[in-house]
């Protein structure tokens, strides 16, 4: 069987559902920025597949950007998950509610 | 020339720009003393203007462009003629002398210098409106004097009456302005353009029925700068400020633009013999109605303002009947007397603090000498008495009225003109004759400041030989411009019997007012119980029929209008609209619980919501599209 570009399309929407669950479900920070990662990388997939099927770089060199984008905030994420970590032990999500409205 | 033009007009604008600098400290001597000072520059640029024109010469200078776009141009143009430069003169000089009178009269008021600022704002308006040379100047100039005759009839705002007073001369001659502006339109639409010069070049290529609207709606706007019936009652309460205010803009000068106005767009009228009767006949009617009015009133000021009225009538019998250069020199003595009579007025209403009812005063010629003298030369010059301007200016109507074969004007204005004397007279009579009837009150009268009296007298002396000397030389010069027509009554016997005989009638009605008024005033209970009596007492009933009729039935629209729509429909529609938003973020604002969890759940069901929303639209838009094709 070959590949055609629905099947790259249906497993980046399958890895977006995935992700996007857990965006929602998830209380652990760590998990939440492996979600997020999850999520940005299924729109890397649709990006990289739908460029070769139109033999149009631009959506791989977006894949790139998206790419190098998301290394500098997971770096930032992260940094801010260590502090936090070190304040309060803890990176529970229910725990983080100063921001309260 | 034009460095004189530009001083006469600008002058008072700097007087009252500085005087509006220290409008709001305390009384300086210095700021009544300035803008006096400017106007007497005025006053004198307007003289060597004057001298210009009477050597045949006009000055015409287009200081910028105003307005330009497409066809439509209107620059600020300035003209002195022989007209312009006859009003100049009238104004410069009568503005000055109030001025100087003023920095006496104003000595104790607390907004002395708020005063100056106003009163030459008010100059320069009028200097505007005169000196224009277009009608859409003239009209700003129309505004200016308006807005600055609404400041100074409330000038003492602290005082209901006057704030009620300034209002209603506002509102009075807005309606009038609108009908002009309409006029001014209608003159644009047929000939595009505004300048005098082209518009009475044009005027007479217009069909019939055009030029006879727009005379009539620049005569509407005449009528109520010149409070003519029916917007006449703004003028008697606009006697709520301050005298020389009075003297400068409802006796000698606002007032006089109607005239002016129709003098000035004296082509327009030659043209309509049908209106120019119209204006002629409401004139004799103003001049009869306004002239019983005074007879009885009991109001110092309002039994002037009330002359004034009358005597405007004459000018437009006189405007109307095409003796155009009549009414002008009618509206320059006229000018002359009546504001040294409201100026002598000012100083008896400071004498009696303030008290205006004649009846309460009597026997002043002996504390007030001066006043007495100067009040009785303007009205001997009212009067029309020989040889005083009034005789020339006045009498000149009566001959015209005649010789034009309105023999029902005539009538007319001869009965006024022996009111005009019995109303007159009857004032000086019970002010500086008889009994001292303000000794009751606790009143010690004394005369006003010298430089007052100086003051009033380059008036006094105008009063006197305006009409004799200036006659032959303002006729010859201002003829350039206006038709020149000679009212002569050629057979001899009948002018000297009409002119005795008016003198004569006139001398009767003193000497009347004398008998009735001058020694002990009885009171006739009979007569001022009566109906006619009662009738003129209460102006016809004319303030309380525009009362009931038109501020009345407002008041309730009015209150309608707020209660039912603006409150239950327009407060309540902006209000829901808020209340909407208040308790939408009221109910909604548990969403923001700080827990980052749930925010990022609202936020996947915001993105799913805006992609569904997103798929509707592109298949809607798709739908139409294709059927569309």
């Amino acid at each position: 069987m070959e590949l055609t570009l629905n099947h790259y399309l249906v497993l980046s929407t399958l890895l977006f559902a995935i992700g996007l669950i857990g965006v929602m479900r998830r209380k652990n920070l760590l998990m939440l920025f492996f979600a997020t990662e999850i999520l940005l990388n299924a729109v890397n997939v649709g990006m990289a597949a739908i460029s070769h099927y139109r033999g149009d770089y631009t959506g791989q060199m977006f894949a790139f950007f998206i790419i190098a984008i998301a290394a500098s905030e997971v770096a930032v994420g992260l940094g801010l998950l260590i502090v936090w970590y070190k304040r309060t032990g803890k990176i529970d999500l229910d725990q983080m509610t100063s921001m309260r409205g | 020339m034009e460095i004189y033009l530009y001083t006469a007009l600008f002058s008072p604008l700097i007087g009252s720009l500085i005087a509006a600098l220290f409008g709001a400290s305390k009384k300086t001597y210095f700021t009544g003393v300035l803008a006096s000072g400017l106007l007497l520059t005025s006053f004198i640029s307007s003289l060597i203007l004057l001298t210009y024109v009477m050597a045949g010469h006009t000055v015409h200078v287009e200081m910028m462009t105003w307005i330009a776009t497409g066809d439509l141009y209107i620059p600020f143009g300035f003209v002195v003629d022989q007209v312009s430069v006859t009003m100049m003169m009238v104004v410069t000089t009568v503005s000055t002398v109030v001025h100087i009178y003023s920095i006496g009269y104003m000595s104790h008021d607390k907004g002395f210098n708020r005063f100056f600022s106003y009163l030459s704002a008010f100059v320069f308006s009028m200097m505007v409106l005169v000196m224009s040379d277009n009608f859409l100047g003239l009209f700003i100039g129309w505004e200016g004097v308006g807005l600055c005759s609404w400041l100074l009839i409330g000038f003492w705002y602290h005082k209901e009456s006057a704030t009620w007073a300034a209002n209603e001369a506002f509102i009075m001659n807005r309606i009038a302005d609108l009908a002009m502006l309409i006029g001014i339109f209608m003159m644009y639409w047929n000939l595009g353009s505004l300048q005098y010069d082209v518009v009475f070049a044009n005027i007479s290529a217009l069909p019939m029925p055009v030029i006879t609207w727009i005379g009539i709606f620049l005569f509407i706007g005449a009528m109520g700068k010149s409070a003519q019936f029916p917007l006449h009652t703004w003028l008697a309460d606009a006697m709520e400020g301050p005298t020389p205010v009075s003297a400068l803009i409802h006796a000698a000068t606002m007032v006089t633009a109607g005239v002016y106005l129709v003098v000035r767009a004296n082509p327009i009228y030659s043209e309509i013999p049908d209106v120019g009767n119209a204006i002629a006949s409401l004139g004799a009617f103003v001049a009869m109605f306004a002239a019983t009015m005074a007879l009885v009133n009991r109001d110092m000021k309002r039994i002037i303002a009330y002359s004034t009225l009358s005597q405007l009538g004459y000018m437009f019998v006189a405007a109307g009947l095409g003796a155009y250069w009549v009414a002008l020199f009618h509206l320059m003595a006229h000018a002359f007397f009546k504001a040294l009579l409201f100026l002598g007025a000012g100083n008896v209403m400071h004498a009696m603090h303030d008290e205006l009812d004649p009846f309460k005063m009597g026997g002043l010629k002996t504390s007030m000498k001066w006043t007495w003298i100067l009040m009785t030369l303007a009205s001997v010059a009212l009067a029309g008495i020989y040889p005083l301007a009034g005789f020339f200016s006045k009498d000149l109507i009566l001959e015209v009225a005649f010789v034009e074969q309105h023999y029902i004007l005539y009538t007319v204005l001869l009965l006024t003109a022996g009111m005009t004397a019995f109303y007159s007279f009857r004032l000086i009579a019970l002010i500086f004759h008889g009994d001292k009837r303000h000794l009751e009150h606790g009143i010690h009268p004394h005369e006003a400041y010298t430089f007052m009296l100086y003051a009033m007298a380059p008036l006094a002396i105008l009063a006197v030989i305006a009409g004799m000397v200036f006659k032959t030389p303002y006729y010859l010069m201002v003829t350039e411009l206006l038709p020149a027509v000679q009212y002569h009554i050629h057979n001899h016997t009948t002018f000297w019997i009409m002119t005795i005989g008016t003198q004569l009638f006139v001398i009767l009605a003193i000497a009347y007012a004398y008998k009735k008024y001058a020694k002990a005033v009885k009171v006739d209970k009979k007569v001022e119980s009566g109906f006619f009596y009662q009738l003129l007492y209460n102006q016809y009933y004319i303030p309380k029929i525009y009362d009931e009729v038109f501020s009345k039935p407002y008041l309730q629209l009015s209150k309608l209008a707020w209660k039912q729509i603006d409150l239950k429909i327009v407060d309540a529609t902006v209000d829901g609209i808020a209340n909407i938003i208040y308790q939408t973020g009221e109910k909604t604002h548990t969403m923001q619980n700080g827990n980052l969890s749930s925010m990022l759940r609202w936020m996947v069901i915001g993105l799913v919501v805006l992609l569904v929303l997103a798929v509707a639209f592109t298949a809607g838009y798709n739908a139409v599209n294709l059927r569309a094709m």
